[in-house]
């Protein structure tokens, strides 16, 4: 017995540190990003008191005002065309039969598993071999076309669940083909559809490699323009850490606004 | 009963190479409540999807009203559906699950409510209309599913297998219910199902399907009494079916005895079936029974014995009230309007 509850202790403390140890790898840099972006230092390496001014940078200067425009505006234009477009794929290779649903989904899944750096290579190339001039609209072409698989597989499974027949019921019931996606299917999707768009604007957000090589030399998000301003052997400003940061808080407010959401809705059912 | 109200003709579908309906016509009658009966994959399902509108036919000609509406959408019929599963809509609650068609026709939003109303009152379900689809029991469902069809005021009501999934005495309920609604709103009813039972205790007529084709149309009655095949006996209810030999007009040998029976018209010597459904055997003293056997096995089924009777090999199946011991000799008896004759068929159906 003695041994036992020994044995279990040991493993109890084992796991707890394997926890804590994962929280602090996760929250560490977050933290670090935390501190150095409410840091009155420039270096970043030594404390010289609190304060808000790199928040208030952010917003009032130029240096990043444009870089993080672009971003947004790349992420809010490729979220809403990936998120229309990938519903409506999703639906289409839903309705298929069997067969032509697996292989287009195959089809879907390329991009997805494929390396960003062979996406933005090869996008770079097709875009040269059109004659595109790499900029503002290579970016979000490039951006649609990485977050479409992302909303299709995220749909995916919500179509799966619905009774096939609903869609039926709702043309028997007087509705349109078309007017059928939009009072029957759709709101049975819809929570599909919104963490697909969320993954597709977190993913556009994100993106650096595949905006470097579709970009040219005009365009810059926020990735790009940190890497621009480092590879040229300047320090950037700590604004980019609090830009960081309003990111952060931005993701864990939907995170929670969503669970809760979801709690609540639990709840009543 | 009224005129014809749809008529299906040379309807053939398929399946890649698997032919569902091949050949098939019908005709249903205004009012009338018709079953479409068969095992599963018969065609039954996929007759009432190309009467729905969410099937088009290969071949032929699907007329409603005098009319050829074969490339109607679903929405430009009037007809309405009750789907297996009921398919009603989670994201609505039961009061816009049941308006739906209404509010597609864009009715003002008192008319809407006085129907559905009315319509919720019909199916015993007044006060769940804020009711959440999930939170109802499958009857429930069930009800609102014939009501949110029902509303519509449709000249048709296709249901196909609308009580499958619900328990045995909810089920009887319902059938009852469903009679009642078609009998007093005048609708035509089409209803598929593979449950003999419930065809014969709601329908005006019956059609019986196997692969495609239909084997018999008639009044309930008419298909369990005379069954035209080994297949819709078998089919319909339990059967004893035994190998005869038609001596002349109303005179038939089976078990090497002759029997009078009312069916005539086959060749002399003819090799025939003799169906014999169980509740129509009635046990006789041995010493007066020109058939006698002895009881090989017994059930009790509540309201009778199910006693099984072998006679020179064959078992023959009896429903009565009377009670008899395994091992007993008994005689038995048939009444010659019970004696039901078909022709032999050599390539056996089922």
């Amino acid at each position: 017995m003695m041994k036992l509850s020994l044995k279990r202790k040991i493993i109890r403390i084992i796991g707890l540190s394997f926890t804590v140890l994962s929280f602090l790898m996760i929250f560490t840099p977050i933290l670090v990003i935390l501190v150095l972006s409410i840091n009155a230092s420039t270096k970043g390496y030594s404390w010289e008191g609190f304060t808000l001014k790199w928040y208030l940078e952010l917003f009032q200067k130029d240096v990043m005002r444009e870089p993080i425009m672009n971003t947004l505006v790349i992420a809010f234009a490729s979220t809403i065309i990936a998120t229309v477009l990938g519903t409506m794929f999703a639906i289409g290779i839903n309705a298929l039969e069997k067969k032509k649903r697996i292989q287009m989904m195959v089809i879907n899944n390329v991009p997805v598993v494929n390396p960003d750096i062979v996406t933005g290579i090869s996008l770079m190339i097709v875009f040269s071999l059109l004659s595109f001039t790499l900029g503002y609209y290579t970016v979000l072409i490039a951006h649609v076309f990485f977050s479409i698989p992302y909303v299709v597989l995220s749909i995916m499974p919500r179509l799966k669940k619905l009774d096939p027949n609903l869609y039926e019921a709702g043309l028997d019931l007087g509705c349109s083909r078309i007017s059928g996606v939009f009072r029957v299917i759709l709101p049975n999707i819809s929570t599909g559809i919104i963490s697909g768009a969320l993954m597709a604007f977190t993913m556009s957000i994100d993106d650096f490699i595949i905006t470097y090589f579709t970009s040219g030399a005009e365009y810059m998000n926020v990735s790009t323009w940190l890497y621009a301003t480092l590879s040229r052997g300047r320090s950037f400003t700590p604004a980019a850490y609090a830009y960081n940061i309003i990111i952060f808080a931005i993701t864990i407010a939907i995170i929670l606004f969503v669970n809760l959401k979801r709690d609540r809705k639990e709840k009543t059912v | 009963m009224g005129k014809k109200l749809i008529i299906m003709k040379n309807i053939t579908k398929r399946f890649g190479d698997n032919l569902v309906l091949d050949d098939f016509n019908l005709y249903i009658n205004e009012n009338e409540f018709i079953t479409l009966l068969g095992p599963s994959g018969c065609g039954k399902t996929t007759c009432l999807r190309i009467l729905g509108g969410f099937e088009t036919a290969d071949e032929g000609t699907v007329e409603f009203d005098s009319k050829i509406i074969n490339n109607l959408e679903p929405n430009q019929r009037e007809i309405n559906t009750c789907f297996q599963k009921y398919a009603l809509f989670p994201h609505l609650n039961v009061f816009d699950n049941i308006a739906f068609g209404l509010k597609i026709k864009k009715l003002d939003k008192a008319t809407i409510h006085t129907r559905v109303m009315d319509i919720l009152k019909m199916v015993k379900l007044t006060g769940f209309e804020h009711r959440a689809i999930s939170t109802l029991s499958g009857g429930q469902q069930q009800r609102v599913a014939i009501a949110r069809a029902l509303i519509n005021r449709p000249k048709v009501l296709l249901l196909d297998e609308p009580l499958a999934a619900l328990d045995l005495k909810l089920r009887q309920e319902m059938q009852y219910e469903l009679k009642e609604m078609q009998r007093e709103l005048g609708i035509t009813f089409v209803y598929v199902t593979h449950d003999q039972e419930e065809a014969l205790t709601m329908s005006d007529t019956i059609v019986v399907m196997d692969h495609g084709k239909i084997l018999q149309i008639g009044t309930p009655e008419d298909i369990y009494n005379e069954p035209n095949s080994r297949f819709v006996a078998n089919f319909i209810g339990e059967s004893n079916i035994i190998p005869g030999k038609m001596k002349e007009d109303y005179l038939v040998e089976f078990f090497n005895k002759e029997f009078e029976c009312v069916d005539k018209g086959f060749k002399k010597d003819e090799a025939v079936d003799v169906i014999i459904r169980p509740e129509d055997i009635d046990f006789v003293p041995p010493s007066k029974a020109k058939i006698v056997g002895t009881v090989d096995s017994l059930i009790f089924r509540g309201v009778h014995y199910e006693i099984n009777v072998m006679i020179e090999g064959k078992e023959i199946t009896i429903h009565t009230t009377k009670y008899r011991k395994i091992g007993d000799k008994v005689g038995l008896s048939v009444e010659p309007n019970n004696i039901h004759i078909i022709k032999h068929i050599k390539t056996c159906v089922d």
